[in-house]
């Protein structure tokens, strides 16, 4: 059964990477984050299933820090990181 | 009994994860990308916890798993909303139908 689990765990990682094929298509600053925000959810998921799957509890600890920090680091993002002058390189800006 | 259903519980999240995945790539704007994103993984984690935590063997660890998923929901609902205002004060205009 903790073979079904390691799988599991294995497909969400699979699809963590396809999602990171927003990073490259863009076109935004914001959508390159959400791939980031996925990687978030999806992070927490992968390791509830290897906490699962591996028999060790501690993981679940881990899985509780990396959902804090996907949370900070999306609302970092907004206040600091995506300046106007991202918006208006990538052509987003369209009429003020 | 339990580990199936727990099993097929799993199953069943991780179908929503490929398909707030899908979402991501395919839907036309940060808008709907952000529905996709905050709204179907929730769910798919939310049925990933509710698989694990009917086969715990403690409470704390159930209690452990919800907490977390409760962690998610409300960072996942702020920063959607966060998101989405901001892409609306930088005047990237929600996606129309032609």
């Amino acid at each position: 059964m903790s073979n079904l689990y390691l799988g599991l765990a294995l497909i969400l990682l699979i699809t963590v990477v396809l999602g990171l094929l927003r990073i490259i298509w863009g076109p935004t600053a914001a959508d390159r984050m959400m791939a980031a925000q996925l990687f978030g959810t999806c992070g927490v998921a992968i390791l509830l299933l290897l906490a699962r799957g591996l028999g060790q509890a501690i993981i679940v600890d881990v899985a509780l820090v990396f959902a804090l920090l996907a949370a900070f680091s999306t609302v970092g993002f907004v206040r600091r990181a995506w300046t106007e002058k991202d918006s208006l390189k990538t052509g987003e800006r369209r009429h003020d | 009994m339990i580990e199936i259903c727990g099993a097929f519980l799993v199953s069943i999240g991780v179908l929503f994860f490929l398909s707030g995945t899908i979402g991501l790539l395919r839907l036309p704007d940060i808008y709907t990308r952000l529905h996709a994103l905050t709204k179907a993984d929730n769910v798919g984690l939310g049925f990933v916890v509710l698989g694990l935590a009917i086969q715990a063997t403690s409470w704390s660890e159930v209690i452990r798993l919800v907490l977390i998923w409760f962690l998610v929901l409300l960072a996942s609902a702020i920063s959607c909303h966060l998101v989405a205002d901001a892409a609306l004060r930088r005047n990237i205009k929600p996606w129309r139908k032609r």
